[in-house]
Order: structure tokens, then sequence, then C-alpha cells
């Protein structure tokens, strides 16, 4: 069996779950949202990955090339990069907001301040 | 990888917010190697570029430290990572290798008709750009549509509310130093802003036979603004540009999709059906890709523009509070 080929899946699980534990253990909003952001970007390239062919050129027809990636994902890829920052932002607003009501962006400071009142 | 890693560990925001941006840039270089040249040029602009100011002026707001804790390790965060993970390989191990040409993505029919048909069908070799625009249009529509959504909430979060409230706007304080001490930055820089904006219209309106298109026009044309934003100071890019016209925009780009797509229905097709908008089916379908293409670049360019505007006009308004930490914010996303 060729595991040489699975590799790169490999590595971008180890990418997304790099994400993901930072998205779940950080106390912090904004270490949340850059592990969001790692984690996105990490199923990204998962995406773009599945569409490549060996040999395969870039998916812009020119005469004597028979062989291209696949141009699907690219499409889905490229929107979602552009709504990815669009909801970052809206994230990183939030949580100016949240500096500004609470003073803090730390979430069990949060969390405590809320309890309290 | 190493990247990431790091960027788990460090206590320091802003360092992890930099090695994030090292990441997207990465990754976009990757998507180079992996055939998706219009997928890397729109992550290394937003990656690379906007994403990393916004966190970068986020974080001059909120500061740079991780409040210090005692060490501890988050045990269920890390078994339930390990476990997904764990799970995620296994379910690798049915995958097709990369790039082999058997694989179910390149051998469905959808597939074949979208690399072997589109080209003739639609006369534009860049196959991305009538996926996008044409076959796909009520998805991009619906993106656009988010984007919109997300401008809209950022405005309504943390926009002009300061200014209703009658609080006279503070000066261009700080500005002028950062021109003083950054001279070289500041001639290149605006040097550099008009070949950044030209090739953005050149991508917007290429993007049918080379790589190009709506969205990626629209991320660097907003990274270009970005740039001057960052070189001469928030208050004087406003003045240039007027954040009241750029909400006009950012409406303007998204009622030109749609608009695009009423105008086919009462030409007697069907919503974003392009082919009726010219004589011959062909020519429709160009002019309604332009069209479209068009929106989504003035849609994404204003949103991604007026978010960065209200993140800088945010801190702005929070400057006095912390001097010193906005200055170098401002520093760290210009070098």
């Amino acid at each position: 069996m060729d595991y040489l080929g699975l590799f790169n899946y490999w590595v971008f699980i180890v990418l997304m779950m790099c994400g993901f534990y930072m998205l779940l253990s950080a106390r912090n909003l904004v270490k949340k949202v850059i592990g969001l952001n790692l984690f996105q970007t990490s199923v990204f390239v998962f995406y773009i990955s599945t569409g490549k062919v060996d040999g395969g050129a870039v998916p812009i027809a020119t005469d004597g090339v028979d062989v291209y990636s696949n141009p699907l994902p690219h499409v889905l890829i490229l929107t979602a990069i552009v709504v990815g920052v669009a909801s970052t932002a809206l994230g990183l607003a939030l949580i100016l907001r949240i500096k500004d009501e609470y003073g803090s962006i730390e979430e069990d400071e949060v969390d405590l301040q809320d309890a309290l009142s | 990888m190493t990247i990431a890693v790091a960027a788990v560990r460090t206590k320091n925001l802003f360092e992890a917010a930099m090695l994030f941006g090292i990441f997207s840039l990465v990754s976009a270089s990757f998507f180079v190697v992996l055939d998706a040249v219009d997928v890397a040029m729109t992550e290394a602009a937003v990656g690379a570029g906007v994403s990393t100011i916004l966190m970068l002026s986020t974080l001059a707001v909120t500061g740079f430290k991780v409040r210090p804790r005692p060490v501890q390790r988050d045990i269920l965060g890390i078994g339930v990572s390990v476990l997904l993970g764990g799970a995620l390989v296994y379910g690798t191990l049915d995958m097709p290798r990369i790039g082999d040409p058997t694989a179910p993505v390149q051998t469905h029919p959808i597939a074949e008709h979208y690399i072997d048909v589109s080209p003739t069908e639609t006369g534009i070799p860049n196959m991305v750009t009538p996926l996008l625009a044409s076959y796909r249009g009520y998805d991009t529509f619906g993106e656009t549509a988010v984007v919109f959504t997300a401008g809209i909430g950022v405005l309504a979060l943390i926009g002009r509310r300061r200014r209703r409230d009658g609080t006279p706007v503070e000066s261009c304080e700080g500005t002028d130093a950062m021109g003083d001490r950054h001279r070289v930055l500041r001639v290149v820089g605006k040097q550099v802003i008009p070949a950044i904006l030209l090739y953005a219209c050149y991508i917007q309106a290429h993007g049918d036979f080379g790589p190009g298109g709506g969205f990626q026009a629209g991320v660097v044309f907003a990274s270009g603004l970005m740039l001057y934003m960052l070189l001469v100071g928030i208050d004087e890019a406003e003045r240039v540009i007027k954040p009241k016209v750029l909400e006009r925009l950012i409406a303007l780009g998204l009622l030109l999709y749609g608009g695009t797509g009423l105008l086919n229905i009462i030409q007697g097709g069907a919503f974003l059906d392009y082919r009726t908008m010219a004589h011959d089916a062909v020519h429709g379908l160009h002019y309604g890709i332009l069209a479209v293409e068009l929106g989504v670049g003035i849609t994404v360019t204003a949103v991604i523009t007026t978010i960065i505007f209200t993140f800088a006009g945010h801190m702005r308004s929070r400057q006095k509070a912390l001097p010193g930490e906005a200055n170098a914010a401002a520093d760290g996303g210009a070098s």
C-alpha cells in the first residue's frame, strides 16, 4: 500500500488539529480566532490538494495541454477564502466590542464578570 | 507545520498573528504547486495581508499579551483533538492518493464537463471564471451576499457610532510622526500603490483569459488601499476614500450582481441566465460574466476596505489609551 500518497492528508490533519486544539483550549479570544483560521486554512489546502492531477496543468485552456487539474475545488475555496476573511473580521469586531464592554478578552474573566453581575 | 505549532505555543499574541500571516503565505505558495493559481493569489492577499492587519489592529486595542496563568494542559482538549485526528487519519486510508487521475473527484462527469466542455461552450479559456460566475452563479451570489452581510455586521458592531454621539473625531495625531520616521518606506510604498491598483484592475478585466476575477481583484485592490492607509494614516486615507462612498459601493456591487440576474429574467431567461443578454449566446455569457465579476469585485473591495478602515478608526479612537501599542501595530504591519 502506498502510504506516501496519503502523507499530505496527514499533514493537513495535524495542522487542522493544531487549530482545533487552539480553538478548544485557548482562553484568549484572539487566539481562538487565530486557531479557527488555522483550521480553516488547512481545510482549504486539503480541498485544493484533492483537485490536483499528476502532470496536470493550471486550469486555463491552452493548446497542446490535455490534462488539467480540477477547477471545481479552486472555485469553492476561492469564495471560501474571501468569506473566511469577512467572517474573521466579524469575529474580531465582536472581540473589540467585548473588550469595550468587559475590559478583557480572556474568556474566563468575561464569564466571571457575567456570573457576578 | 512548525509554524503552526509555534503559533499554538506562543503566549505573545503579536507573534501568533505574524506567524499566522507567514503560515498563510506558505500555504499560498503551496496552492501554486497544486495548480490553483487563482486561489493562491487570493490567499496571498487575504491571509498574509488583510487578515494579519486586522488581527494586529485588534491587538493594538486589546493588548499583545495573553494573561499569564499557571501552566496547565487542557487534557480534554488534547484528548478530543487527538481522537478526532486519529479518526480522520483512519478515514484517509480509503482516500485516493494525491494526484491520482482516477480519483472520484477527477472522474465525476461534472468535472469532465467543466474541463472539456466549458472552454468551448463559453469561449473562455480560464475554467475557473465561468465556473465561478456562470455554472455556479447562484452559489457565488450567495457568497457575495455573505461578504456583504459581514461588512454590514462589522459596521454595526464597531462602526462610526462615536461620531453620531457628537464626540469629535480626533485629528491626525501620530500619523505624521510615522511619515517622519519611515520616510523611505513611505516614498517607496507610494510608488508601489499605483502598480498594485493597476494590477488589480488588470486581473479584474482579464479574469476570462488568465488567472483572476472579481474576488482576486477585490482583495488585491483592497490591500493596495490598505497599504495607502498604513502609510498616510487613517484620517488622510478617509479624506481620499470617503467611507460613505465605500458604504454605497458595498450595496452597489451586490445590486449589480442581482440586477444582472433580474435583467436576464426580464429578457425572458432564467435568473442569471446570461445567454439572453446579447443576440449571440456566447457573447451574452461574456457580458454577463463580466458584469457579475465587476459586481463581485466592487463588493469585495468595498467590504474589505470598509472593514479595515473601521478597525483603524476604532483603533484611533482608542489611541489615547494605548499610544505605544497602536503605533507598534502600524509599524509591524507595514514592515
